[in-house]
């Protein structure tokens, strides 16, 4: 049983990774919206699979129009990339425009069921658009990498079998990190960021600092939407299929790894969606070894949420984050 | 106008006259008229209109359950379309009764629950396993299929396991504050639809994605309950008890004090309202409502899977208590009644409207925009127009007033002196 865990280890952690560098960048919009806001934007993944189509339309238009074969496969999908973080930022502003704002002084509990209810429109509004055009809202994405790499561990250590990697792996670590490094720097260094963190711990205050607090929110939104859309075309790329429902499930789940890293923690979300990918990756494969064959990766959604509820239960300010005391 | 409305406002008589003479005319609609959707809805809407006049509650009520027990079966059983309407009639009477078991938990004690459909299943799966033949997997002695005479104590039964779900749920979500336990109560839906649907290894539990057929249905004293126009008389039963449990825990103790934690936790808590026992109160009480429904509706529909349990049912349930308006009951019956009633009738008719259109040919509507299909958007839109707009619903809660005198300590205090100052 060990020895067969160990065997696939590598291609579980690779394609571990991959899922959790997509979970982490989902889960940064979280946690950036919650750290301003303190709300968790449900929509958020609906925002994500609206990435992913918007990228598989812009696709289909390049192929159209055949720049695919003009361009270099790199070019077309940052471009593709830089569209869809473009229409899904302007999408989470306009969500907050006309869902968030106008509660802003509103009960928690009415926001986040406007919030659920952004999420459904969303969700049929794409299936909508996706059956008019294609007659089916259930769409294969062509893929613009798809060479697979083979890691030949198997010569280096007989406890090994080959791992495969797929080039969109690699492209997914490289636009993963170059977005979590961006904002970082954007959040720590900028002015912008200043203002970021300043109302996030305060808002009157920072209001009364001159701090155009508004602003503040709408590029939050801004930057956090562009992160999700961005996410939605590497996993279009990845997994090659989408739906207009893939954003529930996932959301959901980077949703708990922002919490697993603590909610309102830039770093912690980072660190929460890779444990989280890799985690959930490890369950689906070996689930059914370790409990001899009754339990299958069919609970590998289960697995998740339990950590979930594990982590709200015995710390539910994260690994990273720090216990808040309410105040009465 | 305004005049009539004075009129009518002072006098009970003219009411009464102007109620009779709609359910009248609307009754008399549905009995003579094949298949006339607006006349039953109208038919539906006399209650609404009764619970607007000014008549004491005791009269509302025998009136309520005057239509509802003789005057709506009577009606409907005209024509030919009479199992469509009392399928509508009886889908409104459970929705109802669920709404109102969620409106315990998100309208009284402020717990926002997005799994609460997951209850529904519990109870549907506790008849569905035991009326079928299903429970011999696992238990030996081939007793299994219970006869339908099993079915009302399975009533019970099914409220009180979904019941302890609800505490299952609630004790871990106790330490959850505000969105979280959103979240955590969606991924526990999400996991009981998963486990049901995968419960067929190591022991074939709920038979997976297959789904149980051939339930059992209700049997009393040798009658059997098959159709829909007999089902509406089980589900209005338990639907009244349901309501009238309702309005008096509203106002109990218990009842004031999910409002008192829901409005301000720590408030209540230093009040001395034991938090944990008042929260999971509510999970279990709102749970167990759903679980007798569960298993009505699992006797009626004689088949289960689990795709009859799905995140959108339990946002259906959630919008008809948004939309009527969280904490009011009469509100939340509304809301109800509207949402399934739009779903079922509404939507349907709409859809073969536009279709008969497009068939000959006046207005191309494509396929993927069929009114049917839309039910994610309008819910959608439902929540957020409520949310934005009319965040109280369509019937806003109100607290229970007290005549000023009645406020007024009427027991002079221990300590008051004997000897009065002259």
């Amino acid at each position: 049983m060990f020895s067969s865990i160990l065997q696939t280890l590598p291609q579980v952690l690779i394609d571990g990774l991959a899922l959790g560098a997509i979970y982490a960048v989902v889960a940064l919009g979280y946690t950036m919206v919650y750290g301003i806001l303190e709300l968790i934007n449900f929509a958020h993944g609906e925002i994500f699979m609206t990435g992913a189509f918007v990228g598989t339309a812009v696709l289909f238009i390049f192929q159209g129009a055949g720049w695919l074969t003009d361009m270099p496969a790199w070019l077309s999908y940052v471009l593709i990339i830089l569209i869809a973080m473009l229409v899904t930022g302007a999408l989470g502003v306009g969500i907050e425009r006309v869902a968030y704002r106008p509660l802003r002084k509103a009960p928690k509990l009415i926001l986040l069921i406007s919030a659920f209810g952004v999420s459904f429109v969303l969700q049929d509004v794409i299936r909508f658009i996706a059956e008019l055009k294609t007659g089916n809202y259930i769409i294969s994405t062509p893929q613009l990498f798809d060479q697979r790499y083979q890691l030949p561990l198997s010569s280096i250590s007989s406890w090994f079998t080959d791992a495969s990697v797929k080039a969109n792996t690699l492209f997914i670590f490289a636009i993963a990190i170059v977005l979590m490094i961006g904002l970082d720097i954007f959040v720590n260094r900028t002015k912008w960021g200043g203002a970021m963190r300043a109302v996030a711990q305060d808002r009157e205050t920072a209001s009364l600092m001159s701090i155009n607090v508004n602003k503040v929110i709408v590029l939050t939104f801004f930057i956090g939407s562009a992160l999700g859309g961005s996410t939605g075309v590497l996993f279009a790329q990845q997994y090659g299929t989408i739906d207009p429902y893939i954003g529930f499930i996932l959301g959901l789940k980077a949703f708990t790894a922002a919490v697993l890293g603590g909610i309102g923690n830039i770093r912690g979300a980072m660190f929460g969606g890779i444990v989280l990918g890799v985690l959930e990756m490890f369950a689906s494969s070996n689930l059914g070894i370790l409990t001899g064959g009754n339990f299958g990766a069919e609970y590998k959604d289960v697995f998740a949420f339990m950590i979930l509820i594990i982590v709200l239960i015995f710390k539910p300010e994260g690994i990273f984050g720090k216990a808040i005391k309410e105040k009465v | 106008m305004g005049k009539i409305q004075t009129i009518l406002q002072a006098n009970k008589l003219a009411q009464g006259l102007l109620l009779a003479a709609f359910i009248l005319v609307t009754a008399g609609a549905v009995y003579l008229i094949d298949r006339s959707v607006t006349a039953f809805l109208l038919m539906l809407a006399s209650l609404l209109l009764l619970y607007y006049t000014s008549f004491s509650n005791g009269m509302k009520w025998s009136i309520a359950i005057f239509l509802l027990v003789i005057v709506i079966p009577f009606a409907t059983s005209g024509g030919t379309s009479r199992e469509s309407y009392m399928e509508v009639a009886t889908q409104c009477g459970i929705y109802v009764a669920m709404a109102l078991g969620l409106n315990i938990v998100v309208g009284f004690a402020g717990l926002l629950d997005m799994g609460f459909i997951a209850f529904f299943a519990v109870g549907a799966y506790t008849y569905g396993i035991f009326a079928t033949g299903q429970a011999n997997n696992f238990i030996s002695g081939e007793l299994f299929p219970l006869s339908g005479g099993s079915f009302w104590i399975f009533i019970l039964i099914g409220g009180f396991i979904a019941g302890i779900f609800g505490i299952l749920l609630g004790l871990p979500v106790l330490r959850v504050k505000g969105d979280y336990l959103a979240i955590v109560t969606l991924g526990f839906g999400e996991i009981i639809r998963i486990i049901f649907n995968n419960l067929e290894k190591p022991v074939n539990i709920t038979n997976g994605a297959m789904g149980l057929s051939s339930i059992q249905p209700p049997d009393l004293f040798g009658f059997q309950f098959t159709f829909p126009h007999q089902f509406y008389f089980i589900v209005i039963g338990i639907l009244l008890i349901v309501i009238f449990a309702v309005r008096r825990l509203e106002h109990s103790r218990l009842g004031r004090s999910w409002k008192a934690v829901r409005e301000n936790e720590i408030a209540a808590q230093s009040m001395g309202i034991p938090l944990i026992r008042t929260k999971l109160m509510a999970f279990a009480i709102g749970a167990s409502f759903s679980g007798m429904m569960g298993v009505v509706f699992a006797a009626k529909q004689t088949f289960i899977d689990p795709t009859s349990f799905t995140l959108i049912e339990s946002i259906t349930i959630l919008v008809m208590v948004v939309l009527g308006g969280m904490g009011s009951v009469p509100g939340v019956i509304l809301g109800a009644s509207l949402v399934t009633i739009l779903n079922l009738q509404v939507l349907t008719e709409f859809t073969s409207w536009l279709n008969q259109l497009s068939q000959q040919g006046i207005f191309e509507v494509p396929n993927a925009l069929s009114p049917s299909k839309m039910q994610r958007f309008i819910f959608g839109m439902i929540l957020i127009l409520v949310a934005v707009f009319r965040p109280h619903g369509l019937i806003a809660a109100r607290n229970r007033r007290l005549p000023p005198e009645a406020v007024k300590d009427p027991s002079p205090p221990l300590s008051k002196p004997e000897v009065q100052p002259d």
